[in-house]
């Protein structure tokens, strides 16, 4: 009985945290070259929603997850656009992307499908086995890409580059905008694609606001995790186990009070951005541009 | 003795309105721009959709200022974002972003409404005052959190105020739950309904316009006298223009911005009240997503207290309106939702061809030449003049 719940428990901890790990790794790359991106929420839900839109029209998730894909990267680009280009303050257009998602996908879903709230069923993508969908495993590839592309590749070197010094980034010939921009539309693409694993991996329809906060979890994972891959994905692990274990806790009958779970990944970042557990140090050039002191 | 003329009083006085009201206008005109770039963009949004824009906005337009009743319900959207939009501005003002107004509002409506549930028989002067102070209180608390963490160990106030919005959604969430307490109807999801004496009373029969509007106006009134009438204002000012000159000027940064989002909060904490115990007559737990409103509110009306109010009836007109078009025209009423985003989109993006005038305006004048408007627009560079002929 209590292997049962382990293995339940244990997949329900993967297939919480993979759409987190998605949105955290965008969210990461995004703040290592520099950009302040609490914008992942409004990308999700983006995501989530372009990936049911793409899958209702053509009959396959597939086009979904490629629709949700392009329109990750066109939100991402406006993301950028504003951010580097105009050079705009990077938290007030982040919130006008959040606001954006939020609003686009909501309005879409009653005048495309004429009902509020939530769009008819549609396919989902293929399951590899106990509820687990083939984005699962991409996820988790996706860290130790990451993490060979920020430290062993030559622009993922660049990449922190602009990230911590914009200006000796600058000052050595790297073009800060044009990696700031690579960066912003991949976390805009990530991010999508989490989306898209919430609305047609685990669901099979998109709902208003179904990222509920997900993408400002994976922005707590990134800083949880100190901006580098393995500590965010496994901060992502924690806060899907907390997910997770709320429909464990009766069943097991454990004695731990269920808010305090579901409260603990926002608790855990609070704590965690203060520098009481370690020091929490996010890239030098954080939200700054190259040509400014 | 000194014979220097001063300049007289009456002839300041005189200047002074109209260069204020001069050098304000940019502004104003810069923030009724973006509105109008977002209204042109939500209408081609619209269009996209397979609508026509123009009886939309018609509509819109019909739902927020046709007739006494649609202008009541506009000012009774407005009030709570009016207040919120005073949170933002002030917390802006001391150079940080608070985007947790949302969980601010959250609490200050859930204590507001459990305040005013809780039936001892007090007057109305005692009970509403103590029901609007128990949210100011949850709000300003709500506030100085992330704005003592910053000063003490550096948080980023954005990371932990967006943290505390859903800390606040489960407290909210827990203490509506709760079966043993009879202030809340967990069924509802809401506190039990607000006694009369403890609610804000009607202002026009026939609609819901309640004193809450004034309250914010008071609000705004107090704001503004706050900032720039007071050394504490002129601190938060100070700190947000510069940190580094005001520490040469020995003002505390710590305390300061701690206070400053004390103040944030406790008047977004009010304006969770106003809906709670004005408009709906209890609290609801929804999100409400008044907070994130609130913020455009603060960008559009640019920090400023009268700017702000203004930015507040023009959301609030947004929000009565949408309901209005929702009903004749057939557009989902989430488009206000796209039109802030596009609000804050160009908000921000025309902020910043601001600041890059201003400087290249500030630059040629610092070289002794004159500003060639004509040029600058073209991108040409900026030439140093000629140096003057030798003569010998």
């Amino acid at each position: 009985m209590l292997s049962f719940f382990s293995v339940a428990l244990l997949t329900a901890t993967l297939r919480s945290a993979a759409p987190l790990i998605f949105a955290a790794m965008g969210g990461l790359l995004s703040e290592r070259s520099g950009v302040t991106n609490i914008a992942l929420e409004g990308l999700m839900l983006m995501g989530a929603f372009a990936a049911v839109a793409g899958t209702y029209f053509s009959g396959s998730p597939f086009v979904g997850l490629a629709v949700a894909i392009v329109v990750g990267a066109l939100g991402g680009f406006v993301f950028a656009f504003w951010s580097v280009t105009l050079r705009a303050d990077q938290i007030v257009a982040g919130t006008a992307i959040v606001l954006l998602g939020l609003g686009l996908t909501s309005f879409l879903t009653e005048q495309v499908w004429g009902q509020a709230g939530s769009s008819p069923p549609v396919e989902r993508l293929p399951t590899i086995g106990l509820g687990m969908n083939v984005l699962l495993p991409v996820a988790f590839l996706l860290v130790p890409i990451t993490h060979w592309f920020l430290f062993k590749t030559k622009p993922g070197l660049r990449v922190q580059a602009c990230g911590e010094k914009p200006e000796a980034a600058q000052a050595v010939g790297i073009d800060v905008g044009k990696y700031r921009y690579a960066m912003v539309i991949a976390s805009g693409v990530l991010a999508s694609v989490g989306g898209a694993y919430l609305s047609i991996g685990d669901l099979s329809q998109f709902t208003t606001n179904m990222t509920a906060g997900r993408g400002f979890i994976a922005l707590a994972a990134v800083i949880f995790g100190n901006w580098m891959p393995w500590a965010a994905m496994g901060a992502a692990l924690l806060f899907g186990f907390a997910q997770a274990l709320r429909f464990h806790v009766q069943a097991l009958g454990l004695p731990i009070n269920q808010d305090i779970i579901i409260a603990l990944p926002y608790l855990l970042t609070l704590i965690a951005v203060t520098g009481l557990l370690r020091k929490s140090t996010p890239p030098a050039g954080l939200g700054r541009h190259a040509t400014e002191g | 003795m000194s014979t220097l003329p001063r300049p007289t009083e009456a002839g300041a006085g005189a200047v002074r309105p109209l260069t204020r009201i001069a050098g304000a206008l940019p502004t104003v005109l810069s923030s009724l721009l973006a509105v109008a770039i977002a209204l042109l963009a939500g209408g081609v949004v619209i269009a996209l959709s397979g609508q026509t824009p123009f009886p939309a906005y018609v509509a819109l337009f019909e739902g927020a200022f046709g007739g006494r009743r649609a202008i009541a319900e506009t000012l009774v959207m407005a009030t709570p974002l009016i207040l919120g939009g005073l949170g933002f501005a002030v917390a802006s003002r001391a150079g940080l972003f608070n985007i947790g107004l949302e969980g601010q509002m959250v609490l200050g409506g859930l204590c507001a409404g459990l305040a005013a549930a809780w039936n001892p028989g007090l007057p109305l002067y005692v009970h509403l005052p103590l029901a609007l102070l128990a949210a100011a209180i949850a709000g300003g608390i709500w506030g100085f959190i992330p704005g003592i963490l910053k000063a003490k160990t550096g948080a980023h106030e954005v990371i932990t105020t967006i943290m505390l919005n859903y800390l606040a959604y489960r407290i909210s969430t827990v203490v509506i739950g709760r079966e043993d307490l009879v202030l809340v109807n967990p069924a509802l999801q809401a506190t039990q309904p607000a006694v009369d004496n403890a609610s804000l009373p009607l202002l026009l029969e026939g609609t819901r316009l309640h004193a809450g509007i004034l309250l914010a106006l008071l609000a705004a009134v107090v704001v503004w006298f706050l900032l720039y009438r007071t050394v504490f204002g002129y601190k938060i000012r100070t700190v947000g223009l510069s940190q580094g000159a005001a520490a040469y000027a020995g003002i505390s940064w710590g305390r300061t911005i701690a206070l400053a989002m004390l103040l944030s909060g406790l008047l977004a904490g009010l304006g969770g009240a106003v809906d709670a115990i004005g408009l709906h007559g209890r609290y609801y737990n929804v999100m409400l997503g008044l907070g994130f409103t609130s913020i455009a509110v603060g960008l559009v009306g640019r920090n400023n207290p009268f700017g702000v109010v203004m930015a507040g009836l023009l959301f609030g007109a947004l929000a009565s309106g949408a309901t209005r078009m929702q009903n004749t025209a057939g557009i989902a009423r989430d488009i206000v939702y796209v039109l802030l985003a596009f609000v804050i989109l160009s908000v921000s993006a025309l902020a910043v061809f601001q600041q890059f005038q201003q400087s290249r305006r500030q630059t040629t004048r610092a070289r002794g030449m004159t500003y060639d408007r004509a040029a600058d627009e073209a991108g040409e560079p900026l030439v140093e003049p000629p140096p003057p002929p030798r003569t010998i």
